[in-house]
């Protein structure tokens, strides 16, 4: 007879924890996790985030007219440059711009947008960590 | 002395407010906070009402292939952000160049005419980069301000 408040009781806390952590700004730790996760489940033979291979995916042209520093400037600390209009884009690294890797819905779509232009595909779980590994070396 | 200090406050009071006329002759509504943001990350977010209906439709099915970048959205949203554009939209058609309607605003008969006196090596130079960055002359282009007060060539 009272078995089903106990489910609900049981599912509340559940049910919210599903919803508090898309309502509540994110940090790039949190980005880093998701990416680990993914990265995990897609090659078992995954040993981790490299700042220094990120660094180099960052800086290198893969096929297309641009790479990534050139919006986002080698130096992202530093305010970039959009390649095509000029406009004067925020720093990526997240220690020189805190609004950087606070939002899912920002962070996939640049993601997906920008990888599209600079690999004219998707980027893997396992690149997008190895660059946000290596902005979070960067200090101001 | 004194009359002199009158005349020219008078004379400023005149010239403020004449300039204030003209900005107004420049100054675009660009709509909501979802638009500004959205279409204005990568350049100003142009005036809703310097190009035709047909364009912005155009130009919103069409935003992962948008001049060379990919520029999509979700579909809500850039319904949403469609609608606000036609609400806008200017009037008068402009003529089609080979059938689609025109996508620049930098190729519509009223820009190439408001902008003839402009010189051609401006367009091109380093500081301009294209008529299609606005905010390199028009310095308050960000927020629809393209009135002659805020208006400074790059030499
Ligand atoms: C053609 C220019 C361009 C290139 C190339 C480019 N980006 Fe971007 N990127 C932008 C713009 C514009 C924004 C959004 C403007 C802003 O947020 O200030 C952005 C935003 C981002 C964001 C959003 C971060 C946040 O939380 O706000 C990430 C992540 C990002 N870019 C990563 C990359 C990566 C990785 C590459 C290389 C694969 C890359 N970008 C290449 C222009 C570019
Ligand atoms: C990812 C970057 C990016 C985003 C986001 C973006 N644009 Fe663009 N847009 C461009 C580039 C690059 C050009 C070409 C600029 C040039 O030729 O110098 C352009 C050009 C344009 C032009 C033509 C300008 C002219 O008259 O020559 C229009 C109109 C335009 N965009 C509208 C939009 C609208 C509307 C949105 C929002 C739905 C949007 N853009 C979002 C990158 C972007
Ligand atoms: C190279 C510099 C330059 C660039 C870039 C430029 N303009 Fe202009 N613009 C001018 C000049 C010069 C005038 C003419 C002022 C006059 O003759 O009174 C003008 C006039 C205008 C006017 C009329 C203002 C009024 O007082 O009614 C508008 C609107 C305008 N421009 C919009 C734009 C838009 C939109 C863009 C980008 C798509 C743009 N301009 C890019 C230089 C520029």
């Amino acid at each position: 007879m009272s078995a089903k408040p106990t489910i609900a009781y049981l599912l509340l806390p559940l049910a919210l924890g599903l919803i508090v952590p898309t309502a509540r700004a994110e940090a790039p730790s949190d980005f880093l996790a998701r990416f680990d996760q993914v990265a995990r489940a897609a090659d078992a033979g995954f040993r981790g985030f490299s700042a220094q291979r990120g660094e180099r995916f960052f800086k290198s042209r893969h096929g297309a007219d641009w790479s990534c520093a050139s919006c986002h400037s080698d130096n992202p600390v530093a305010p970039g440059r959009h390649a095509v209009t000029g406009k004067a884009i925020g720093p990526l690294a997240p220690a020189a711009n805190a609004e950087r890797f606070s939002s899912a819905r920002q962070v996939e779509k640049w993601f997906k947008r920008n990888c599209n232009d600079v690999l004219e595909r998707a980027c893997t779980a396992q690149e997008k960590g190895d660059v946000l590994a290596y902005l979070l070396t960067l200090r101001k | 002395m004194k009359r002199n200090t009158l005349t020219l406050g008078l004379g400023l009071l005149a010239w403020l407010a004449l300039g204030a006329a003209w900005a107004d002759g420049g100054r675009f509504d660009l709509g909501g906070p979802v638009y500004r943001d959205e279409c204005g990350a990568c350049h100003v977010a142009y005036p809703p009402q310097l190009l035709p209906a047909a364009s912005w439709r155009e130009l919103m099915r069409t935003l992962d292939r948008h001049f060379g970048a990919d520029a999509g959205l979700e579909p809500q949203q850039a319904a949403a952000i469609l609608d606000g554009l036609v609400a806008q939209a200017r009037r008068r058609p402009e003529a089609a160049p080979r059938g689609g309607p025109v996508l620049r605003i930098t190729q519509t008969a009223w820009f190439r005419h408001e902008h003839d006196e402009v010189p051609a090596r401006l367009w091109k130079g380093p500081a301009v980069k294209g008529a299609a960055h606005c905010a390199a002359c028009h310095r308050r282009a960000e927020a629809g301000d393209y009135g002659e007060r805020t208006l400074r060539l790059p030499r």
